[in-house]
C-alpha cells in the first residue's frame, strides 16, 4: 500500500504541469472568441469604421496567433495520454 | 461372587473365547447376541461392566452405547467397545459417545483381561 | 483557347487518376502495409472535405457580397479544433467503443438503441444535405459552362441539366465502387480517404496558385494588394454582430454535426492522437484556404465586367487574364472540392439510410428466422447502401432542378448547416449529460426539424417558390405569430439568425424539459453511463490520480449489487477476522479478492473485476459513477428476462455439479464401507484364531476343550482362506484381468458337475432339472460357468427355508442364448433387497447361518458379465429365483 502512495505523489508532480496545460487548452477557444468579437465594438462608432486592410489584417492576425499558440500547446502536450479523463 | 460382565457380541466363537478368558479371571460373564434387545437385557439386569461389539444384527454398538449413556440407570456403567472394522474414526466416535475403552479385533487375551480389570476396579 | 472538350478530357483523366490512387490504397490496405494511410497528415487532409465547392467558389462570391463575413465559416471550426477537440476525442472514443457507424447511429445508440431516433436523425441529415449536394452539382456544372462560354458556346438550361446528371452518375459509380466494396466492421474506406486526401491537396494548391497569381501577378505584391483592398468597393467590415456570432457558432457546431464531417472525424479516424495534430493542422488548412479569398474577390470585381457572377471569380479571373493552365488547375480544384464532398456525404448518408431505414424495414418484413442468416443480411445491406447512394444523389439532382440553380451558393450552404446542427443538442446532451432521455432527444430533434423547415428550408427555395408571399408576410391562415421569418412577432432579425435562434432555442428547451420529466429505460441508462463515462469504461491507461477507495465506498457498491444485509455481513465478518471494531474492515488485497468473488456471483466475474478494479485501482472514476453503473446493472438484471433465463441455467449447472459431488462423496463412502467390511470379514475369524491359540498356548485346560478349540481354529482358518479366495477372485474379475479358457461343452453335464460339487442331493434337498438338457451345447469358459451354478445351488441349500427344500432348475433355448432358471420353494427375497443381494458383502439372511462373506452373488454377476451374459433375480416365482442368461457362444469382446 505504501508503494502505491509514493507512486501517486510522483505522478502528481509529473502531471501537474500537464493538467494546467490542458486547462489552458480548454480556455483557449474562449479567449479566441473574445478576440474575434472585439471587431464588433468598432462598429459602435460610425466615424471610426476601420479600413478594409486593417480589418483583414486583424482577423487574419488573430487567426495566426490562435493557430501558433495551439501548435505550441499541442507540442507541450504531445506525451499526454488521450484516455486521461477529467482534469 | 465375581462382578458381572455383560458381553454383547454376535460372533459365537469370539463370544466363547472372551467368556472363557474372563470366567477364568473370576468374573461372572453374561452374554447376549442381538443388538435389538441388548438394552432391555442391560436394564433388567444391570452389570458392573459391558463389553460391546460395534457390528451387531439389529442395532449397532454405537446406537446401544448412546442409549446407555442417556439412561439414568446405565449411564455410569463402564463400556469397552470391540470392533473388527479397524477405522480410526470409529474409535473417535466411540470415545465421543462415552466409551471407556476401545479395542480392535484381533486382540491379545491379556489385553482384554487387563482392561476389564482396570475398568471394573475404577 | 481551352475548349469544353479539352476540359472534359482533363477531368476524365483526373478522375481516372483518382481511381488509380484509390485502388492502389485499397490494395495496400488489404495487404496490411498501410500504416502511412493512418497518419495524422492523411487524417487532417481528409477533414478538408469541410471545404467544398462552396468554399472553393462560394467564398469569393461571399466576400464580394458580404465582406469578411465569409471567414466565420472557417473561424467556427478553427475555434472548435484548437481547444475543444476533447469533445471530438470523446466522440471518437465513443465511436470506437460502441462501434458507431454514423451520427444517426451515435444518437440512436446513446438513447437505448432507439430505431425511431435513428430515423429522425437520418431524415434531418438527408434533408439538410440534399441542398448541399445540389450545390456541388451546380458548381461543377457552372464551371463547365464557364469553359463552354469561353469556347464560344452559350449553354442553355438543358445543357446544364444534362451535365449535372452526368456528373451525378459519375459520382455514383465512383462512390459505389469505393464506398460499398466491403462491409467493414469499422466502416473505414481507405480508397475514398486517400482519394479525398489527394483532392484536398489539389484544391489547396489550386486556390493558393490563383491567389498568388492575383496578388503578385495582377496586383503587383502584398502592399499593392492591400492598397487595392482598401480602395475596393467591397466594405469588408460592416458586420451585424448577431450574425457574426451566430455564424461562428453555426459553423463550429456544423463541424460536429454534418454527417460527412462525422464520417471523416469519427468513423474513419484510426487513432485518437491524430486529433492532437489536426487541432492545429486543420485550422491551418482552413486559414490557407481563406487567405486569398478577399484578394481574388477584390481583383475580380475590378477586372471583370459588372454583373459577372462573383461565385466563379476563381475560374474567370485566370481565364480573363489568358492563363489557361491556371484556369484548368483552378477548375480541377473546384471539381475536387465538389466531388470529394459528394462522395463522403453520400457514403455517410447512405450508411444512415440503409442502417436506420432500409434494413429495419426489410427485417420487419421478413420472418424472423430468415433474417438472422448473416450472409443474406450482408448482401441486403450492401444493396441497400448502393440504392441509398443512388437515392441521395438523385435527391440532390432533383433539388438542383427544382431550385433552378439560381440562388447564391452561400445562402444554400448556411441553410444546410443550420439544418444539420439541429442534431447538436441531442448529441452533446447525450454525450455529456446522463439525464438525457430518448423522448427528450426525439422531442428536441422534431421541434428543431420543424422550426428549421418552416423558417429556413422552405423559404430557401426562393420567394414564393414553395411558400407563398402572403404566408411570408402574414403567416399561415393569417396567423401572424407563425410567419416563417418573424416567429412570435419578432420582426427585423436577419432571417438566418432568426431561424437559427428559434430552432436551436426551442430544440434545446424541448430536449431538456422532456428529458427532465421522463424516465429512461434501463438500456438507455446503461448506454448513457457508457457514453458519458466513456473514458472510464473504455481501455484505460495508468491514471494520474489514485482514488484509493475506502472500505465505505466498497461497502456502498457491494450493497447496491448484493443487497445491504449480505454485503454488511461480509464486511462485518472480515472486520471481525481482522480484529477491528465496528463493521468496516481494512481494505487488504485478500479482502478485495474475497469481495470481488462474492460480487461476481451477482454480476458476473468480468463485471465484478472491472468494478472493484476501478474502485481500488483508482482510474479516476468516481464512486458515484460506479454506484450509478451498479444501479443500472441491477435494473437490467431485474428487467431482462434473458438474464433470468441465464441465471436459471447457472443454477442448473450448479445443481448438476452438486449432484456430481454428492455422487463422488457417496462413492467414497461406499469405498470406505467396502474397506471396513473387508476388514471386519477378515478380522473376525482372525480374532477367534488368535484368541483360542492364546488359550491353547496358556495350557491349563482339559483335553476335550483342547480338541474343541483346535476345531474352531481350523474352521476359522478355512473360512478365512475361502474369504481371501473370493476376494481375489472378485478383484481379478472386476479388473478384467481374468483369463478365460473357452471350450465347448454340454449344459446338462455342466449342471450335473455343479450339483455334485455343491454336495449332491443329500438330506431333504431335491434338485429337479428340466428333461431335455442332452443336446444343449455351449461354448464359453466352462469352469467359470460351473462356479456360478455351484454358487447358486449352494445358496439355495443354505438359505431355502421351506419344510422340504426343493430347487428346480430349468433351461430354455432362446435363440442366441440359453435361459437357465434356479427356483427354490423358500420364502423368496423382499423386493427392496433384490438389487442389494448382488452387492459385495450383502447378506440378507443372518450371517452366522450363511458362513460366507456375501461375495458369492457378486462374483456370479461378474462372471456372467465376463461371459457376455447376466444374472438377475426373477420375480413372481413363489420362492427365491435366479435367471442366468448365457450366450451359446461367448462373444469375442467379452
Amino acid at each position: 500500500m505504501s508503494g502505491g502512495r509514493k507512486a501517486t505523489i510522483f505522478l502528481e508532480q509529473a502531471g501537474y504541469r500537464q493538467r494546467r496545460l490542458r486547462d489552458a487548452l480548454r480556455v483557449w477557444p474562449v479567449f479566441g472568441c473574445i478576440l474575434l468579437v472585439v471587431p464588433l465594438l468598432w462598429s459602435l462608432d460610425p466615424s471610426g469604421q476601420p479600413g478594409n486592410a486593417a480589418a483583414l489584417t486583424y482577423v487574419f492576425g488573430v487567426w495566426v496567433i490562435l493557430i501558433a499558440v495551439t501548435v505550441l500547446m499541442a507540442w507541450a502536450l504531445r506525451g499526454d495520454d488521450p484516455s486521461n479523463p477529467k482534469p | 461372587m465375581g462382578k458381572r460382565v455383560l458381553l454383547i457380541e454376535d460372533e459365537p466363537n469370539i463370544l466363547e473365547a472372551i467368556s472363557f478368558i474372563l470366567s477364568r479371571d473370576g468374573w461372572t460373564v453374561h452374554t447376549h447376541e442381538d443388538g435389538e434387545t441388548a438394552m432391555k437385557k442391560v436394564i433388567g439386569f444391570p452389570p458392573d461392566m459391558i463389553i460391546l461389539d460395534v457390528m451387531l444384527p439389529g442395532r449397532s454398538g454405537f446406537d446401544i452405547l448412546r442409549d446407555l449413556r442417556e439412561n439414568q440407570i446405565t449411564k455410569d456403567i463402564p463400556v469397552m467397545m470391540l470392533t473388527a472394522r479397524g477405522q480410526e474414526k470409529d474409535r473417535e466416535l466411540a470415545m465421543r459417545l462415552g466409551a471407556n475403552h476401545f479395542m480392535t479385533k484381533p486382540f491379545s487375551n491379556a489385553d482384554v483381561r487387563d482392561h476389564v480389570r482396570s475398568l471394573i476396579d475404577a | 483557347m481551352l475548349g469544353i472538350n479539352t476540359v472534359i478530357a482533363f477531368s476524365l483523366c483526373y478522375v481516372a487518376f483518382l481511381f488509380f490512387v484509390a485502388f492502389w490504397a485499397e490494395r495496400r490496405a488489404k495487404r496490411g502495409n498501410a500504416t502511412w494511410l493512418h497518419s495524422p497528415l492523411i487524417y487532417t487532409l481528409s477533414l478538408s472535405i469541410y471545404c467544398t465547392a462552396w468554399t472553393f467558389y462560394g467564398a469569393v462570391g461571399y466576400a464580394a457580397r458580404s465582406g469578411l463575413e465569409f471567414v466565420t465559416i472557417y473561424l467556427g471550426p478553427t475555434l472548435m479544433m484548437i481547444g475543444w477537440w476533447w469533445i471530438l476525442r470523446k466522440l471518437v472514443r465513443i465511436g470506437r467503443a460502441q462501434r458507431i457507424t454514423s451520427i444517426a447511429d451515435l444518437v440512436s445508440s446513446r438513447f437505448g438503441k432507439s430505431t425511431s431516433l435513428g430515423v429522425i436523425v437520418t431524415v434531418i441529415s438527408v434533408v439538410a444535405a440534399t441542398p448541399y449536394i445540389a450545390l456541388q452539382l451546380q458548381s461543377v456544372t457552372l464551371s463547365f459552362a464557364v469553359f463552354a462560354q469561353s469556347g464560344g458556346q452559350l449553354w442553355q438550361d438543358a445543357d446544364l441539366n444534362a451535365t449535372a446528371t452526368w456528373v451525378a452518375v459519375g459520382l455514383f459509380v465512383f462512390t459505389v465502387i469505393f464506398g460499398t466494396r466491403n462491409l467493414d466492421a469499422n466502416e473505414r474506406h481507405h480508397g475514398i480517404v486517400i482519394a479525398i486526401a489527394v483532392e484536398a491537396v489539389v484544391k489547396l494548391i489550386a486556390l493558393l496558385a490563383v491567389g498568388v497569381f492575383v496578388v503578385w501577378g495582377i496586383a503587383g505584391g502584398p502592399a499593392e494588394m492591400m492598397q487595392r483592398i482598401d480602395n475596393s468597393q467591397i466594405v469588408l467590415w460592416d458586420q451585424d454582430g448577431g450574425r457574426w456570432i451566430s455564424l461562428i457558432f453555426l459553423s463550429g457546431a456544423a463541424l460536429l454535426c454534418l454527417p460527412r464531417m462525422f464520417q471523416v472525424l469519427v468513423v474513419e479516424n484510426a487513432d485518437e492522437r491524430h486529433l492532437a495534430i489536426a487541432s492545429w493542422a486543420f485550422p491551418t488548412y482552413l486559414f490557407l484556404m481563406s487567405l486569398f479569398v478577399v484578394p481574388i474577390a477584390v481583383v475580380g470585381l475590378d477586372l471583370l465586367p459588372v454583373g459577372s457572377n462573383p461565385d466563379l471569380f476563381v475560374l474567370t479571373v485566370p481565364l480573363q487574364e489568358g492563363k489557361q493552365g491556371l484556369a484548368m488547375l483552378s477548375f480541377l480544384g473546384g471539381f475536387s472540392s465538389a466531388t470529394s464532398m459528394v462522395m463522403v456525404a453520400t457514403i455517410a448518408l447512405a450508411t444512415m439510410v440503409s442502417n436506420h431505414i432500409v434494413v429495419p424495414v426489410w427485417l420487419s418484413l421478413r420472418p424472423s428466422q430468415q433474417a438472422v442468416i448473416s450472409g443474406d443480411i450482408r448482401h441486403v445491406i450492401l444493396l441497400a447502401r448502393r440504392l441509398s447512394i443512388a437515392g441521395v444523389l438523385f435527391l440532390g439532382l432533383v433539388y438542383y432542378r427544382l431550385s433552378g440553380g439560381g440562388t447564391a451558393l452561400a445562402a444554400i450552404g448556411l441553410v444546410s448547416f443550420s439544418g444539420a446542427v439541429q442534431i447538436l443538442p441531442a448529441m452533446l446532451g447525450g454525450v455529456f449529460w446522463r439525464g438525457a432521455t430518448r423522448l427528450g432527444a426525439a422531442t428536441g430533434l422534431l421541434i428543431g426539424l420543424t422550426v428549421w423547415l418552416w423558417t429556413l428550408f422552405l423559404p430557401s427555395f426562393g420567394d414564393a417558390a414553395l411558400i407563398g408571399q402572403t404566408v411570408l408576410d402574414q403567416g399561415p391562415f393569417g396567423m401572424a405569430w407563425a410567419r416563417p421569418q418573424a416567429l412570435f412577432g419578432i420582426v427585423g432579425l436577419d432571417p438566418l439568425v432568426h431561424g437559427l435562434l428559434w430552432s436551436m432555442l426551442l430544440n434545446t428547451a424541448g430536449f431538456i424539459i422532456v428529458s427532465l420529466v421522463t424516465f429512461p429505460t434501463p438500456l438507455e441508462r446503461l448506454q448513457g453511463a457508457q457514453f458519458v463515462n466513456v473514458f472510464e469504461h473504455s481501455a484505460a491507461a495508468p491514471a494520474w490520480t489514485t482514488a484509493a477507495a475506502g472500505a465505505e465506498d466498497l461497502l456502498i457498491m457491494a450493497q447496491r449489487i448484493m443487497g445491504s444485509e449480505q454485503a454488511q455481513a461480509i464486511f462485518e465478518r472480515e472486520a471481525v477476522r481482522q480484529g477491528k471494531k465496528g463493521f468496516l474492515p481494512e481494505v487488504t488485497p485478500s479482502f478485495v479478492e474475497l469481495l470481488e468473488r462474492d460480487l461476481a456471483g451477482s454480476v458476473g466475474a468480468a463485471t465484478a473485476h472491472a468494478m472493484v478494479g476501478q474502485l481500488i485501482g483508482g482510474s479516476g472514476v468516481s464512486v458515484e459513477d460506479l454506484i450509478a453503473v451498479a444501479d443500472e446493472a441491477a435494473q437490467i438484471l431485474e428487467y431482462s428476462s434473458r438474464l433470468e433465463a441465464k441465471s436459471a441455467e447457472q443454477e442448473q449447472t450448479a445443481r448438476a455439479l452438486r449432484e456430481a459431488n454428492d455422487k463422488l462423496t457417496a462413492l467414497s463412502i461406499q469405498k470406505d464401507a467396502f474397506l471396513s467390511q473387508i476388514s471386519h470379514e477378515l478380522r473376525t475369524p482372525m480374532t477367534s484364531i488368535r484368541s483360542f491359540s492364546d488359550i491353547l498356548r496358556d495350557g491349563e485346560i482339559g483335553l476335550a476343550e483342547q480338541k474343541r478349540y483346535s476345531g474352531i481354529i481350523h474352521d476359522e482358518a478355512i473360512r478365512l482362506t475361502g474369504l481371501l479366495d473370493d476376494l481375489l477372485d472378485l478383484s481379478v474379475l472386476e479388473n478384467g484381468q481374468v483369463m478365460l479358457h473357452v471350450k465347448t461343452g454340454n449344459l446338462g453335464q455342466l449342471l450335473e458337475r455343479a450339483i455334485g460339487a455343491a454336495g449332491g442331493l443329500g438330506d431333504a434337498f431335491e434338485i429337479r432339472s428340466a428333461p431335455d438338457l442332452g443336446d444343449m451345447r455351449v461354448t464359453t469358459d466352462l469352469d467359470r460357468l460351473v462356479q456360478v451354478f455351484i454358487n447358486l445351488i449352494a445358496n439355495a441349500r443354505k438359505y431355502c427355508d421351506a419344510q422340504t427344500p426343493c430347487l428346480r432348475i430349468s433351461c430354455a433355448d432362446h435363440g442366441d442364448s440359453y435361459l437357465i432358471d434356479f427356483i427354490d420353494n423358500g420364502s423368496g427375497i423382499a423386493p427392496e433387497n433384490q438389487q442389494l443381494i448382488f452387492e459385495k458383502f450383502s447378506r440378507v439372511a443372518d450371517g452366522s447361518k450363511a458362513g460366507g462373506a456375501g461375495l458369492g452373488l457378486a462374483i456370479c454377476r461378474e462372471i456372467m458379465r465376463r461371459l457376455g451374459g447376466d444374472i438377475a433375480y426373477l420375480n413372481g416365482q413363489y420362492g427365491t429365483a435366479f435367471r442366468v442368461t448365457l450366450p451359446k457362444e461367448k462373444p469375442a469382446d467379452c
